[in-house]
């Protein structure tokens, strides 16, 4: 009787909530050392052979993995290889088994930019064509510029990190310039470009939902060109669907599922699924 | 006709799903034989300055 009762207090929490639980679980494993953040340290154990599946700072001190964009750049940058191929299959693996439902319910930098949006504002839609920044970003910042842009020894720089990605100063940056007063002396003309980052970020963040995986995050480019071949997908029975357009309606990452439920820019959040008054949509692993 | 049509998308689809599958674990064990991790692991565990917008 007990556990009847259990079992249906687990159907009555609503998907978003378990999906939320999911990503502060998430949010906890990527980064579990909290107490770095008083020591000004970072940790430097065996964790960091591998990859986080989202967008997490390795810098942070906080952070127990690699980010993969980050160890991409640094591999294809580095004097030995030009491409990474341990990260790329990484990639590749993860993005075929989940594709952008890592983007809805893993990526510690996705629940910063869904809880920013909770900030009561105006909110608004993208334009469609900035949807395609982030494939840009990609091949120039990511895939060309560490390979490129070398020094004398070859070794390139991560040009992504360095020029655009936002979560190096709020995850890394700004817990170590409060714990190190001697690094405030390194502050340069990347300090400032960083900061804009940050500032856009955030104030796209609290207006558009998810504005800097809809625009910038060249992962979410990875995890979105995966989704057509993901394990873990959204279907649509055509026999059910009514073409209400709730579906379409609810959707904070612009998605019509009706059409395209492989749609790049889909990250799994099972928005749809829910608001569907014919259950048409289902979400899961699925051939 | 349909649901052969369907069938045959279902079975293209998991064929493809697979290969990428097989052929990412792939990649990433070549990049693991050729000491890549050596790599990520040096980077991520020094303070890396340019990426948090210092230095």
């Amino acid at each position: 009787m007990k556990m009847m009762s259990e079992n249906n207090i687990f159907h009555r929490i609503s998907f978003s909530i378990k999906r939320k639980i999911i990503q502060i679980v998430a949010f906890g494993i990527t980064n579990s050392h909290i107490g770095n953040f008083t020591q000004g340290k970072i940790y430097t154990g065996k964790w960091k052979n591998f990859c986080a599946p989202g967008l997490n700072c390795y810098s942070c001190p906080a952070a127990s993995f690699a980010c993969p964009i980050g160890a991409l750049q640094a591999v294809n940058g580095s004097m030995n290889f030009d491409l990474s191929f341990y990260v790329t299959g990484f990639l590749l693996a993860i993005g075929v088994l989940f594709g952008r439902a890592i983007c809805g319910f893993a990526c510690p930098f996705g629940l910063i930019q869904e809880l920013l949006n909770k900030i009561p504002s105006p909110k608004k839609k993208l334009p469609g064509w900035m949807k395609y920044i982030k494939y840009a970003i990609l091949v120039i910042f990511v895939l060309c510029l560490p390979v490129l842009v070398t020094n004398y020894m070859g070794v390139g720089k991560p040009a992504f990190c360095e020029f655009i990605c936002p979560a190096g100063m709020l995850e890394g940056s700004l817990p170590l310039l409060s714990t190190h007063p001697e690094l405030r002396a390194t502050i340069g003309p990347i300090f400032s470009i960083k900061l804009l980052m940050v500032i856009i970020t955030i104030a796209g963040s609290i207006i558009f939902h998810r504005f800097f995986c809809k625009v910038f995050c060249p992962l979410g480019a990875i995890y979105g060109l995966l989704n057509r071949f993901s394990f873990f997908r959204l279907t649509i029975d055509r026999n059910l669907c009514v073409n209400c357009g709730k579906c379409a309606r609810v959707c904070k990452m612009d998605v019509d599922p009706v059409k395209n439920c492989d749609s790049t820019e889909c990250i799994r959040c099972g928005a749809c699924v829910h608001a569907c008054p014919k259950k048409a949509l289902r979400l899961g692993f699925q051939k | 006709m349909n649901n052969l049509r369907n069938g045959l998308k279902v079975q293209q689809r998991l064929t493809a799903s697979v290969s990428v599958l097989l052929f990412g674990i792939c990649l990433m064990l070549y990049g693991i034989h050729r000491d890549e991790m050596a790599v990520v692991l040096n980077k991520a565990v020094h303070i890396c300055l340019e990426c948090i917008g210092l230095g």
